[in-house]
């Protein structure tokens, strides 16, 4: 039975299954979907007493309150922690239950897409306010 | 080959499969579960709400009236509850996922006690955060 000694014999088993996950990368996106949810307890807490101190407020209101330092600092840090949770958890929602291939990739570029956007947009929005016109 | 899997047709059930059955017994983990993902979505709508509210500070003062006119509205301020609901429900089972990762409170009774407090914690933070809001008006 000398034949079965192929080289894919010889191979541990952490080899052989080493790089065969659906991603790759899985542990990277597991950290960052942790990180980035620390990161949102105490600036989800900010957000929100922040938006409750400023109901039913004008523009000019609230454009005075972003265009301080501190509160354009945390709203630029809110965003990006936030898109960037969103996307990350949106890609194991549609990787759950998207399985044809072609369709996943389009779910996952048209989400993608719309959250940078989206993000660039708010991200823009409070540099516009904070640095003036 | 010793041992082989029965074919997939005659491989009895579970009567606790989702969808729900006759049979489905909706247990708190599993709705919590659930839940957390679904909220998770909902904010991400909710996110999008959020950038119109920002963009609406680069328009004239009567653009950004016109948005805070339709969040005051009955159905503005019903997607606000909703949305601030969602926030504290997710936050607060982020944070019980965050301690299950660290390898504490993942038996059957803490699952359950932790459960609950998700829950009770949503509800009176957003009924604190609506007390305020109206407060501050």
């Amino acid at each position: 039975m000398a034949l079965h000694h192929s080289k894919q014999r010889l191979a541990s088993p952490l080899a052989r299954a080493r790089g065969l996950g659906s991603a790759k990368h899985g542990v990277g996106h597991w950290w960052a979907e942790r990180v980035s949810a620390v990161a949102l307890i105490p600036l989800t807490l900010w957000f929100v007493w922040s938006v409750v101190r400023l109901t039913g407020a004008d523009q000019g209101t609230v454009k005075l309150w972003l265009s301080r330092p501190a509160t354009a600092i945390l709203m630029s840090l809110f965003i990006v922690a936030t898109f960037h949770h969103l996307a990350l958890g949106l890609q194991v929602v549609i990787e759950d239950y998207v399985h044809r291939e072609g369709v996943k990739v389009t779910a996952m570029l048209l989400v993608k897409g719309l959250i940078v956007l989206t993000a660039a947009a708010a991200l823009f929005t409070v540099l516009r306010v904070a640095l003036g016109n | 080959m010793p041992e082989t899997a029965p074919p997939p047709r005659t491989r009895p059930l579970s009567p606790f499969l989702f969808p729900p059955t006759g049979t489905y017994r909706w247990q708190l983990t599993s709705a919590l579960s659930i839940l957390n993902r679904a909220t998770g979505v909902a904010l991400g709508l909710g996110a999008l709400l959020l950038t119109w509210w920002l963009l609406a500070l680069l328009g004239e003062p009567s653009d950004f009236a016109a948005v805070q006119e339709f969040l005051g509205s009955y159905f503005g301020r019903l997607l606000l509850l909703g949305w601030t609901w969602s926030l504290f429900f997710h936050l607060f089972s982020g944070i019980r996922h965050l301690i299950w990762d660290t390898g504490h409170g993942l038996d059957l009774r803490s699952a359950y006690r932790s459960g609950w407090t998700v829950v009770a914690l949503s509800v009176v933070l957003t009924l604190v955060t609506w007390f305020a809001g109206y407060y501050f008006r």
